[in-house]
C-alpha cells in the first residue's frame, strides 16, 4: 500500500509536468528541465534508501544519510516554487513522508525533515518579528491566560524567507559534518588508562571515539561480534590496526567476561523519545549484564539520531531480515518445519543507560525529552 | 596415602612426592566419619603461566611417553593461565602408530575428543567408560604384580593422554574416580577373569544407574513442570534436556520449543534436528535475539556440565546470559543435571578455570569477505573462544536431579550424602 501511494505521486507529477507550461500553481515542482533533475535526485535517494536496509548495516552510515537528506531538502527549498512558509512546509512534509516510507527503520531521514520544518517555523517567526519564546511550547498556564490559541497558518509572504531558510539549512549541514569529531573530542574525559572497554557490533561513532582516546592513553577493548552479520570483526580489525589492544568474543561470552570490564561504550541506531534505544540486537543483553555488574553503559549518539518516537508500537518497532543468515538453506530437511527469526534491532530501556554522549555534550537519559523539545516542534512529530 | 578425594583431574605421579605445587591448603584429615577433605592440588591445565608447573608436566609426560600438545596462537592476557589448542594439530600426529604405550581405543577416543566429534558431558563420559571397558578386557596382569595396583598404574598414562587431547570434564573426573576406587577394592584373591568380569559389570552399572536411569528419573520429575500450552526455551544441545522434551511430547503434553543457538559451535542445530524429528514444533534464533523472543517464553530449561559446591552452575558459554535475561523478564529457569556431575570445586567467575577452544573457529566468511583471515599477523588482535561459563545461583530457580528437585544451594548437601555413601 505504500508502493502504490508513491506511484500515485508519480502520476500526479507527470500530469503536472504536462500542465506546467500553461499554469503554475504554488507548491508544485518547477519547470521541465529543473523538475526532472530534482525528481531524479529524489528518486535516486529513495531507491538507495530502499536498497540499503538489508540489515547488514546500511550501505551508508547514518551521518551520511542525514547529510544527504538535508542536502536534498535544501535543494527542494531552492528549486520548488513556493510563496509562503506554509507551502514550503507542505512540500517538505509530502516529500518527507515518501522518504520515511522508503525505509521506515532509517529514522535519521525523518529526524532531518523535522529539523528543517522547525527551521522554517523559526525563520518565519523571526521574519514576522515575534520573539521565538512566545511560540514555544504552550505551558498550561499560558493556555489558560492566552484565551485560545492564535491560528498560525504561515501564509504571510516574506522576501528574505527563502534566503534565511537556506542559510539555516547550511548551518545545519555544517553542524552535521562536525558531529563525529565533536563526540570524539570528548573521549579523553571518559576513558582513563588501563581500562577494559566493551563494545558490540560496529559503530563509526564509537570507532572514532576510541581511536581518539587511543592517541593519548593505553587501554584494552573487547568487541562482541554480533552474529549473524559479525560486524564486530570489522570493528576489531580497524581498532587493532590503530594500535588498540583488541579482543573479539562471541555473543555468548558477553556475561562471562563482563566482570572484568570497566565501561561499556556502544553506538545506537536511534535514540527514542523516552531515553531508550533502538540498537543492534544483542545490546539489551549487554545492557543487562552491565547493570548486573554495575558497569556504566555509555551511548555515543549524535543529535540527529534523536527521534520523537516512543517504543510502544509493537509491530513497527522491529525489523527482520532473511532468516537464511541464521539457518542457512543447507539445513534443508528441517527448514520447512521450523520458524526462524532474525531481528535486527533491540529495545534498551532508559533505566539501563548511564550516559549519552552527543555532539553537544553529555546528558543523562532523563534529559532526552528536553533536548527533543528543543529540536523538534510538537506538531511535526507526526509527519 | 594422599589420594584424590576431590574431583581434581590430575593423578599423582607414580613414585613421586608432590613438591612445590601451589596448593591452597595442606590439611588432609580424612576421617571416615567426617568428610573434611581439603586436598586441593590445582590441576595443571589452569597453571599454564607458571614455568615450574609446565616443566614438571613435561617431565611427567616424557616419562609416560606421551607427546605434549603445544599452545596455539595469541592468547588473550586475561587467560594466559589456560591452554589454547588448535584443532588442526591433533596430538595423534606426534604418536607412532601402533603406539606401544597407549591402547588404540584410547588413541581413537583422544582424537574424537580433540576434533569435537564426541562432545557433551554425557557423551564424553559414556565414550570414556566404553573405552575403559575395552582396555580392561584386553588387560593381562603381568607376573609379580597385583591387578588392583597395576591396572590403576596402567590407566594413568591414558588419562594424561586424554587430558592432553582435551581437558577432562567434571563428569569424566568423577567416573575415573569411581573406576579407580573399584579397581583398588578388588580383593587380591580374585582370579584375573573374575576380577575383569566384576570390573566390567561395575562400569555397566555405573552407566546404567548414573546416566540412563538418572535421565529417566529426571524426565519423570520434569514432566510435572511442563504444562499444556507452554513455550519452552532451550539453549544449545543438552542430551538430558532433549530427552526430557521428547518424553514429555510422547506423554502427550502440548508445548512448543524455542531453540537458542550461538556461534561458533552452533550446537543448537543438532538439538533442532532431534526435536523436529520427533514432531515438536520449534523456533530457532541466535543468542543475540534472546531479548526479542523472551516475552513469548514461559519456562527455560538448561543443561549443565557440572554443578559446583557453592551453587554455581558450570555450563556451555552463553547459559549464564540466558539465565540473566530470563531473570530480567521474570521467566523461571530450571537446570537439569544428574548427580554424578556434582563437583567439589568452587568457582565464582568464568576466568580462573575454563577451557579455550580453537580461536580460528571465530573466523567467518560472509559475502566472500573474511575479515579476520590474517588475525595472527595483526599484532594487537586476539580472538577468544570460551567453552564454559558459570551461572550464579540467584539466576537459577530450580535444579532437577535424579534425587529430586533441589535449589542450587543444596549441592554441598548432596555431595556430603554421596561421599558418606562412597566411604
Amino acid at each position: 500500500h505504500k508502493i502504490t501511494s508513491s506511484c500515485k505521486h508519480e502520476a500526479t507529477l507527470s500530469s503536472t509536468n504536462q500542465k506546467a507550461a500553461c499554469s503554475r500553481s504554488p507548491g508544485t515542482m518547477p519547470g521541465p528541465y529543473r523538475e526532472t533533475d530534482l525528481t531524479e535526485k529524489v528518486e535516486a535517494f529513495l531507491s538507495d534508501l530502499k536498497r540499503g536496509g538489508s540489515g547488514t548495516g546500511p550501505l551508508r552510515g547514518s551521518a551520511e544519510t542525514a547529510r544527504e537528506t538535508t542536502a536534498l531538502l535544501r535543494r527542494i527549498t531552492a528549486q520548488v516554487r513556493w510563496s509562503s512558509a506554509g507551502d514550503l512546509m507542505e512540500v517538505i512534509r509530502k516529500e518527507g513522508r515518501r522518504m520515511s516510507a522508503a525505509q521506515p527503520s532509517e529514522t535519521t531521514v525523518g529526524n532531518m525533515i523535522r529539523r528543517v520544518l522547525k527551521i522554517i517555523r523559526e525563520e518565519y517567526a523571526r521574519s514576522r518579528g515575534s520573539s521565538e519564546e512566545a511560540d514555544q511550547q504552550e505551558s498550561l498556564h499560558k493556555l489558560l491566560t492566552s484565551g485560545g490559541l492564535s491560528e498560525e497558518n504561515f501564509r504571510q509572504y516574506f522576501t528574505a524567507l527563502k534566503a534565511n531558510v537556506i542559510e539555516a539549512i547550511n548551518e545545519l549541514l555544517t553542524e552535521l559534518e562536525g558531529t563525529t569529531d565533536n563526540i570524539a573530542m570528548q573521549a579523553l574525559e571518559h576513558i582513563h588508562s588501563n581500562e577494559v572497554i566493551m563494545t558490540i557490533g560496529r559503530s563509526r561513532t564509537v570507532e572514532a571515539f576510541l581511536k581518539d582516546a587511543a592517541r593519548k592513553r593505553k587501554f584494552h577493548v573487547i568487541v562482541a561480534e554480533c552474529a549473524p552479520f559479525c560486524q564486530g570483526h570489522e570493528m576489531a580489525t580497524s581498532l587493532s590496526k590503530d594500535g588498540i589492544e583488541t579482543t573479539v568474543i562471541t555473543d555468548a561470552a558477553i556475561f562471562a567476561v563482563m566482570s572484568r570490564v570497566n565501561k561499556v561504550i556502544i553506538g545506537t541506531q536511534t535514540v527514542l523519545a523516552n531515553g531508550g534505544l533502538r540498537a543492534v540486537n544483542g545490546t539489551h543483553t549487554l545492557a543487562l549484564a552491565a547493570k548486573h555488574h554495575s558497569t556504566p553503559l555509555i551511548v555515543c549518539a549524535p543529535m540527529f539520531k534523536l527521534s520523537p518516537q516512543f517504543p510502544n508500537e509493537e509491530d513497527t518497532f522491529h525489523k527482520f531480515v532473511s532468516p537464511h543468515e541464521v539457518l542457512p538453506f543447507t539445513e534443508g530437511e528441517i527448514l520447512s518445519k521450523v520458524n526462524v527469526h532474525c531481528p535486527v534491532f533491540d529495545y534498551v530501556p532508559p533505566e539501563l543507560i548511564t550516559l549519552f554522549i552527543s555532539n553537544i555534550g553529555g546528558h543523562a537519559p532523563s534529559y532526552i525529552y528536553r533536548l527533543m523539545s528543543e529540536l523538534y516542534h510538537p506538531e511535526d512529530h507526526e509527519l | 596415602m594422599a589420594d584424590d578425594v576431590t574431583g581434581s583431574h590430575v593423578t599423582i605421579p607414580h613414585g613421586q612426592k608432590s613438591k612445590t605445587f601451589k596448593s591452597t591448603s595442606e590439611a588432609v584429615v580424612v576421617n571416615t566419619h567426617t568428610v573434611f577433605s581439603v586436598v586441593k592440588r590445582l590441576p595443571e591445565h589452569i597453571q599454564v603461566d607458571d614455568p615450574d608447573v609446565l616443566k614438571k608436566l613435561a617431565k611427567k609426560l616424557e616419562r609416560q611417553q606421551i607427546p605434549r600438545r603445544l599452545d596455539y596462537g595469541y592468547k588473550v592476557s586475561l587467560f594466559s593461565h589456560l591452554l589454547q589448542y588448535s584443532r588442526k594439530a591433533p596430538l595423534t600426529q606426534q604418536l607412532s602408530i601402533p603406539s606401544a604405550v597407549i591402547h588404540p581405543a584410547i588413541v581413537r577416543l583422544g582424537l574424537q575428543y580433540s576434533q569435537g566429534i564426541v562432545a557433551g558431558s554425557n557423551a564424553r563420559s559414556i565414550a570414556l567408560l566404553h573405552a575403559f571397558k575395552q582396555v580392561i578386557s584386553d588387560y593381562t596382569t603381568p607376573s609379580n604384580e597385583e591387578l588392583s595396583r597395576d591396572l590403576v598404574n596402567k590407566l594413568k598414562p591414558y588419562i594424561s593422554f586424554l587430558n592432553q587431547c582435551r581437558p577432562l570434564s567434571a563428569s569424566m573426573g568423577n567416573a575415573i574416580k569411581y573406576i579407580k576406587k573399584e579397581i583398588s577394592n578388588i580383593p587380591s584373591q580374585f582370579k584375573e577373569d573374575d576380577a575383569k568380569k566384576k570390573l566390567l559389570n561395575c562400569i555397566e552399572c555405573f552407566i546404567e544407574e548414573k546416566i540412563v536411569l538418572a535421565a529417566k528419573a529426571i524426565a519423570k520429575s520434569s514432566i510435572e513442570k511442563i504444562n499444556d500450552g507452554d513455550v519452552i526455551l532451550v539453549y544449545g544441545c543438552s542430551s538430558l534436556v532433549n530427552h526430557i522434551l521428547c518424553e514429555a511430547f510422547e506423554k502427550g503434553r502440548k508445548f512448543r520449543v524455542i531453540v537458542v543457538d550461538s556461534r561458533p559451535r552452533l550446537e543448537g542445530r543438532e538439538a533442532l534436528r532431534r526435536l523436529v524429528q520427533k514432531g515438536i514444533s520449534c523456533t530457532y534464533v541466535l543468542i543475540s535475539a534472546v531479548s526479542y523472543i523472551l516475552p513469548e517464553v514461559s519456562k527455560v530449561f538448561l543443561g549443565a556440565h557440572a554443578l559446583l559446591a557453592n551453587g554455581y552452575v558450570m555450563s556451555r558459554v552463553g547459559t549464564s546470559q540466558i539465565a540473566l535475561v530470563a531473570k530480567a523478564f521474570n521467566v523461571p529457569v530450571l537446570v537439569c543435571c544428574e548427580t554424578y556431575k556434582f563437583c567439589e570445586r568452587v568457582q565464582t567467575d568464568s576466568f580462573v578455570s575454563n577451557e579455550l577452544d580453537d580461536p580460528d573457529d571465530l573466523i567467518v566468511t560472509r559475502k566472500g569477505e573474511t575479515q579476520l583471515k590474517d588475525w595472527q599477523q595483526v599484532p594487537r588482535l586476539g580472538l577468544l573462544n570460551l567453552v564454559y561459563d558459570v551461572t550464579p545461583p540467584d539466576f537459577v530457580d530450580l535444579v532437577i536431579t535424579d534425587l529430586g528437585m533441589i535449589p542450587c544451594t543444596s549441592v554441598p548437601v548432596v555431595l556430603r550424602v554421596k561421599n558418606v555413601d562412597l566411604l
